[in-house]
C-alpha cells in the first residue's frame, strides 16, 4: 500500500476502507479519486453506521408518493397535490459559525424541496442550545436565529414554527435542524436522475469556490478545542442567488425539458453527479474546467469537493438546451454545460479533457461501506432510571414551582425568536408561531397542513426506545390538536459518536421505538437525515431524534389554536395524569436532575386521543386544544390563557404519589396522551360522548373565567395567580437574557 | 380595473399582492417583470415587498435602475396611483418619488408582527375608503424600516399632510411603545406632494382575510378600486 496514514486520516478513511477503494477501482486511486471517495463514504453522505437501522422504519402507505432516497419525501394531500417535505441538520457548521451555519442549513433544505418540483411554502426549525447564562451560548443562539431569519426572510418563505430547548449537553454542540415543506402537483414531481445517453449535464447557480471543502467530513467527526480552526469549511449563504435559482428552476420544470435535477449540498459536485448517475443507472462525464469558478487556480480535487452554496446540477433533454438556457438568462443566471450522460455507469471527471477520476457510481453510493457497529447498553441507563422522590427533600409549594417552570427557557415564550422570522409572507399562515402546531392553508383548495417538530432529549436519554416513541406521540398529537390527521413524517436523528457501542445502542433503540410508534399511529417516514458525532471533547449531546410530522386538515376553517376563546367555555381534560415525574421539566428545573423512567405510552390510547382531537375539531366542537407536555397540566393551562385576557378555574383529581409529592405529580407530571381542550357549554355533552365512543378518558375540570389562573386539587386550591403574574416570567425569560433593559421595565 | 404587480428578481410579496388584488378584491392583476418597459395598461401599480436585488447593498439602491422604473416614474408623473409596500417603500425613497431614507430598526433586528397604524389622510388613492383617524391592524416584516428625514423635511411632510400612516396605539395616539422600529415621528407611510404615490412599511396585502389574523388591509385595495372606478381620487396638479 503506497498511501500514507496521515493522508487517510485527513480524509477520515480507515485502512480497510482504503483497501475497499483499491478493490473497487482495481488500482490505487488518484488524489482526486481519494477525495471523492472520502466525502461519499463519510458518515454524513453514506449513512454507513445508520443505514441498517433506518431500513427498519415504516416508509410506505397509501398516501406516500415518494419515500426515502430522493431529495425529499412526498405525500398525497388530495386535489392532485402533494406535500413535499424533509428535515435536515446543520449542527456542526452552526457551532463553528452560527449565522452562516444556520443560514446555509435553511438554504440547503429549501433546495431539497424545490429540486423536487415543489414550491416551498413553510419552514420550521428544531433548535437545541446550552444554558443561556453562558455568554458563548447566547452568542451561538442569537447567531443561529439571525442566520435562519436572514436566509428565510430574504428568500420569502415563512418560518412558521418550531421548537427551542435548552440543556447543558448542547453547550458545545448545538442542534440546528431545519424543516421545509413545499407543494407540487403529483405530475410535476421531478427526481434527481441522470439518464438518456448523450443528454447534456448543466451546472447553474453560484460559482464554485474553496468554501466548504470537507464539510461532509467535518460533520462526521467529533469536536475538540481546535474546531474553530475548521471555520473555512463552513460555507457562506447567498439567499438572493437561491431566490433566483428557485424561481428559474420552477420555471424550467414547467417546460418538461428536464430529465432530472439535484442540488449540490454536502459533497457538492461529487455527490450530485454520482447520485444522479446511480439513480438513473447511467454514467456522468464532466469536465471541471468548464465549471464556473470564483477563485483562480482551483484543482479538480477542490472543484469536486467544494460545498459552495446555491448550485444545481441538471440533466436536460437533448435538443431542448436553448429553451432552458433562455429561462436562466431571464433570471440573470448562466446555465453552463459541463458534461453529458453516458451509458457506462461511471463518474468520469476530466480537466481540460484529461481524465482525472473515473469511478463506478455504485461504488460511491449503493456499494458504500455498511457497518453493523457494536452496541451495548450504557451503564448509566439503569442507574439514571432510579428515582426516589423522598430523596428530593420536602416538596416545594406548587405555586412556586409553577412560576419557576413558566420562566424556564424551554417552556417560556419564544417570541424573541419568532419575531425575527418573517412568518406571514405568502399569506398562508393560519396559526401564528407560539399558538400551537404551525398551520398553513393550501391555496386553491379548502385544505390546510399542520406541522410540528418535536423531541424531548431527556426522555430519550433515560429510555431511547420509549423516549423516541414519546417524540412521535408528541409531534403527532400537536398536529392533532390543530385538528389535523397525521399523514407523514420526516426525522432528524441527532446522536453522538456511533463508534462508541453505547451511542450506537441509543441510536438503534431510538430508531426501533420511532418505527414502532409510527407503525402504530400509521405515520410513514418519507425521509430525513442522520447527524452523528455530536460530541465535544468526548461528551455526547442528549440523544435527540427529532420527528417532524405533517397533518392534513380537510377544512381550513376548522383549524384549532391552543388558546381559550370565550368566558364561560368548559375546560375538558383528555387522557389521564399518572404519577410520572421521570425525566420531567420539574425535576430538571427544581432539582437539576435528569432521572427516572419517562412516562408510559399506550399507543392505542394515543391514537384514540388524536382521533378525538381531529374529529372534535372537524365537527367544530373543540374551540381550543393544547397538549400537555413539558411542565405538565399546570403549564398547559397557563399556555391556554396567556395572551387572551381570559383566566381559568379548574379542579382536578389528585394523583397518588410517594413522599408527599401528590400535588406536584398531579400538576407537573408529563404523562403522555393528554390534552386540555375548551368547548362551548352547549357542546360539552357531544364532546364527552364522542370521547366515550373512542374510549378516551375525558373529564370536565372547570371553566374559562375571570383573570386568574386557579387550580384546585380535590377542592383544595393549590395555584391562584393573576394572569399578569403568570404571563410576565413566561414572556420575559428569553428576552431578558438579551435585552436586560427591557426586563427591568 | 387592472393592477400591475411589478416583479423584481428578489420580490417575495409579489404573489401576495397579486392574490389580494385578484382573489380577494376580485379585480384583474398582472405581473410585470422588472426588465419590461411597459405597465401594459394597468390602472394601479403595486411595487411589492421583498429583497428586490438581494439588498446586500443599500436597500432599494439597485432596484431604482430596473428598466420598469422609468415607466413607473412616467405613470406617477401623469398622476397614476402607485403603491410601494415595505421593500418598495424603500425603493420609492431611493428613486426620489418620496422623500427621506430608511435606517436599520432601532432594535437592530428584523421584526415581524402585527402593529397598529392610524390612517391620517383619506385623500390618497389608497386611503379614500378609510375614515380619517381609522386604526388598522397590519403586519410589518422588515429589518430596515426606521424612517428618517431631517427636521425640515418632516415639518414639510406634516405641513403638506403627507404622513398618511402613523404607528399608534389603539386610540390613535403615537407613542414610543407603538413605534416598532424607531421611525421619526412614528411615520409608517407617506404620500407624494401630488398624493398619488404612496409608500408604507406595513403589509396591507397580508391583512386582507380574517383567517390570516386581520382583514384591515383590504381597505387599501378597496380604496384603489374606489379611487379609479368612482372618480374618488384625482391627483393634484
Amino acid at each position: 500500500m503506497t498511501i500514507a496514514t496521515d493522508v487517510l486520516e485527513r480524509h477520515g478513511l480507515t485502512h480497510e476502507e482504503y483497501q475497499r477503494i483499491v478493490d473497487a477501482l482495481m488500482r490505487e486511486p488518484t488524489l482526486t479519486e481519494l477525495g471523492i471517495f472520502s466525502v461519499m463514504w463519510s458518515e454524513h453522505c453514506s449513512y454507513k453506521s445508520s443505514r441498517v437501522h433506518l431500513k427498519t422504519l415504516p416508509t410506505t402507505g397509501p398516501r406516500v408518493l415518494q419515500g426515502p432516497g430522493e431529495n425529499a419525501g412526498a405525500v398525497d394531500i388530495g386535489d392532485g397535490l402533494a406535500a413535499v417535505f424533509k428535515i435536515e441538520s446543520h449542527n456542526h457548521p452552526s457551532f463553528i459559525e452560527p449565522y452562516q451555519g444556520a443560514a446555509t442549513g435553511v438554504g440547503g433544505i429549501i433546495r431539497d424541496i424545490f429540486t423536487m418540483g415543489a414550491r416551498p411554502i413553510a419552514l420550521l426549525n428544531s433548535l437545541r442550545f446550552g444554558p443561556l447564562e453562558d455568554p458563548l451560548v447566547r452568542r451561538t443562539f442569537a447567531g443561529v436565529v439571525a442566520g435562519i431569519a436572514g436566509y428565510g426572510n430574504s428568500i420569502g418563505i415563512p418560518t412558521v414554527g418550531g421548537e427551542v430547548a435548552f440543556d447543558d449537553s448542547y453547550t458545545g454542540n448545538p442542534l440546528v435542524n431545519v424543516f421545509c415543506l413545499g407543494i407540487a402537483a403529483h405530475d410535476d414531481i421531478i427526481k434527481g436522475v441522470a439518464s438518456g445517453a448523450g443528454n447534456p449535464v448543466y451546472y447553474v447557480g453560484a460559482k464554485t469556490g474553496r468554501d466548504g471543502i470537507h464539510g461532509a467530513t467535518m460533520a462526521s467527526a467529533e469536536f475538540d478545542e481546535r474546531s474553530a480552526e475548521k471555520r473555512p469549511a463552513v460555507q457562506v449563504g447567498d439567499p438572493f442567488m437561491e431566490k433566483l435559482l428557485l424561481e428559474a428552476c420552477l420555471e424550467v420544470m414547467k417546460t418538461d425539458a428536464l430529465v432530472g435535477i439535484q442540488d449540490m449540498g454536502a459533497a457538492g459536485l461529487t455527490c450530485s453527479t454520482c447520485e444522479m448517475g446511480s439513480r438513473g443507472g447511467a454514467g456522468v462525464d464532466i469536465d471541471v474546467s468548464l465549471v464556473p469558478q470564483r477563485e483562480t487556480g482551483m484543482t479538480p480535487y477542490e472543484i469536486m469537493l467544494s460545498e459552495s452554496q446555491e448550485r444545481m446540477l441538471m440533466v436536460v433533454k437533448r435538443g431542448r438546451e436553448a429553451e432552458v438556457e433562455e429561462i436562466f438568462e431571464k433570471w440573470d443566471l448562466h446555465a453552463v454545460r459541463v458534461g453529458e450522460v453516458t451509458t457506462d455507469g461511471r463518474l468520469r471527471v476530466r480537466n481540460h479533457g484529461e481524465v482525472v477520476a473515473e469511478i463506478p457510481n455504485r461504488s460511491l453510493t449503493d456499494d458504500a461501506p455498511l457497518y453493523r457497529r457494536p452496541m451495548s447498553e450504557p451503564a448509566y441507563v439503569s442507574e439514571a432510571q432510579q428515582l426516589s422522590l423522598a430523596s428530593l427533600g420536602k416538596p416545594v409549594a406548587p405555586a412556586a414551582v409553577f412560576m419557576r417552570l413558566l420562566a424556564s427557557p424551554t417552556i417560556a415564550s419564544k417570541r424573541w425568536v419568532y419575531r425575527q422570522y418573517d412568518h406571514m409572507v405568502r399569506t398562508n399562515t393560519l396559526v401564528m408561531p407560539g399558538m400551537g402546531a404551525a398551520v398553513v392553508r393550501v391555496k386553491g383548495t379548502r385544505r390546510a397542513l399542520a406541522m410540528s417538530v418535536d423531541c424531548n432529549g431527556r426522555f430519550v436519554y433515560l429510555d431511547p426506545y420509549g423516549g423516541a416513541q414519546l417524540a412521535v406521540a408528541e409531534a403527532s398529537r400537536n398536529v392533532a390538536c390543530a385538528g389535523a390527521t397525521p399523514i407523514g413524517a420526516t426525522n432528524c436523528l441527532n446522536f453522538g459518536n456511533p463508534e462508541k457501542p453505547e451511542i450506537m445502542w441509543q441510536f438503534a433503540r431510538a430508531v426501533e421505538g420511532m418505527g414502532a410508534a409510527c407503525r402504530a399511529l400509521d405515520i410513514p417516514i418519507t425521509g430525513g437525515n442522520v447527524s452523528l458525532y455530536n460530541e465535544t471533547d468526548g461528551r455526547a449531546v442528549l440523544p435527540t431524534p427529532v420527528l417532524g410530522v405533517v397533518g392534513l386538515i380537510d377544512d381550513a376553517e376548522a383549524v384549532v389554536r391552543r388558546v381559550f376563546r370565550a368566558e364561560g367555555d368548559v375546560v375538558v381534560m383528555l387522557g389521564e395524569t399518572r404519577d410520572e415525574l421521570g425525566g420531567s421539566e420539574y425535576l430538571e428545573v427544581m432539582h437539576g436532575l435528569i432521572r427516572g423512567v419517562p412516562p408510559a405510552l399506550d399507543l392505542k390510547r394515543e391514537a384514540a386521543v388524536q382521533r378525538l382531537l381531529a374529529e372534535g375539531a372537524a365537527r367544530g366542537a373543540i374551540k381550543s386544544a393544547q397538549d400537555c407536555s413539558e411542565g405538565g397540566l399546570a403549564v398547559a393551562l397557563a399556555e391556554c390563557c396567556i395572551g387572551t385576557g381570559l383566566g381559568v378555574d379548574v379542579d382536578v383529581q389528585s394523583v397518588a404519589s410517594a413522599a408527599g409529592f401528590g400535588d406536584l405529580s398531579t400538576l407537573f407530571s408529563e404523562s403522555a396522551s393528554r390534552a386540555v381542550v375548551s368547548v362551548a357549554p352547549a357542546r360539552e355533552a357531544e364532546l364527552l360522548s364522542l370521547a366515550a365512543r373512542l374510549q378516551v378518558p375525558a373529564r370536565r375540570i372547570g371553566v374559562v373565567t375571570g383573570d386568574r389562573v386557579r387550580v384546585a386539587i380535590d377542592g383544595r386550591t393549590v395555584i391562584d395567580e393573576p394572569l399578569a403574574d403568570v404571563e410576565r416570567p413566561w414572556a420575559m425569560a428569553i428576552e431578558r437574557c438579551f435585552e436586560p433593559a427591557n426586563a427591568l421595565a | 380595473m387592472k393592477f400591475a404587480v411589478v416583479v423584481f428578481p428578489g420580490s417575495n410579496s409579489d404573489h401576495d399582492a397579486h392574490y389580494a388584488a385578484q382573489q380577494v378584491l376580485g379585480q384583474e392583476a398582472e405581473y410585470i417583470w422588472h426588465k419590461d418597459i411597459s405597465l401594459k395598461g394597468a390602472d394601479v401599480v403595486i411595487l411589492p415587498g421583498g429583497f428586490a436585488h438581494g439588498d446586500y447593498l443599500r436597500t432599494g439602491a439597485i432596484a431604482r435602475f430596473s428598466p420598469i422604473m422609468a415607466a413607473v416614474k412616467t405613470f406617477a408623473d401623469a398622476g397614476g396611483p402607485v403603491l410601494g409596500i415595505c421593500n418598495c417603500f424603500q425603493v420609492l425613497l431611493e428613486a426620489g418619488l418620496l422623500p427621506g431614507a430608511m435606517l436599520r430598526n432601532k432594535s437592530v433586528k428584523f421584526v415581524c408582527e402585527h402593529v397598529l397604524v392610524t390612517v391620517e389622510q383619506a385623500d390618497t388613492p389608497f386611503t379614500v375608503a378609510c375614515r380619517p383617524g381609522q386604526v388598522l391592524r397590519m403586519p410589518i416584516a422588515h429589518g430596515e424600516g426606521n424612517y428618517y428625514a431631517d427636521a425640515d423635511v418632516v415639518a414639510r411632510l406634516e405641513r403638506n399632510r403627507q404622513v398618511v400612516f402613523r404607528y399608534t396605539n389603539a386610540n390613535g395616539v403615537a407613542t414610543d411603545d407603538s413605534n416598532p422600529n424607531g421611525s421619526v415621528a412614528n411615520i409608517a407611510g407617506l404620500c407624494s406632494e401630488r398624493r398619488n404615490v404612496v409608500g408604507l412599511m406595513p403589509h396591507p396585502e397580508r391583512a386582507c382575510e380574517l383567517a390570516l389574523g386581520s382583514a384591515d388591509g383590504l381597505i387599501v385595495f378597496e380604496s384603489a378600486l374606489k379611487a379609479m372606478t368612482q372618480g374618488a381620487f384625482v391627483a393634484a396638479r
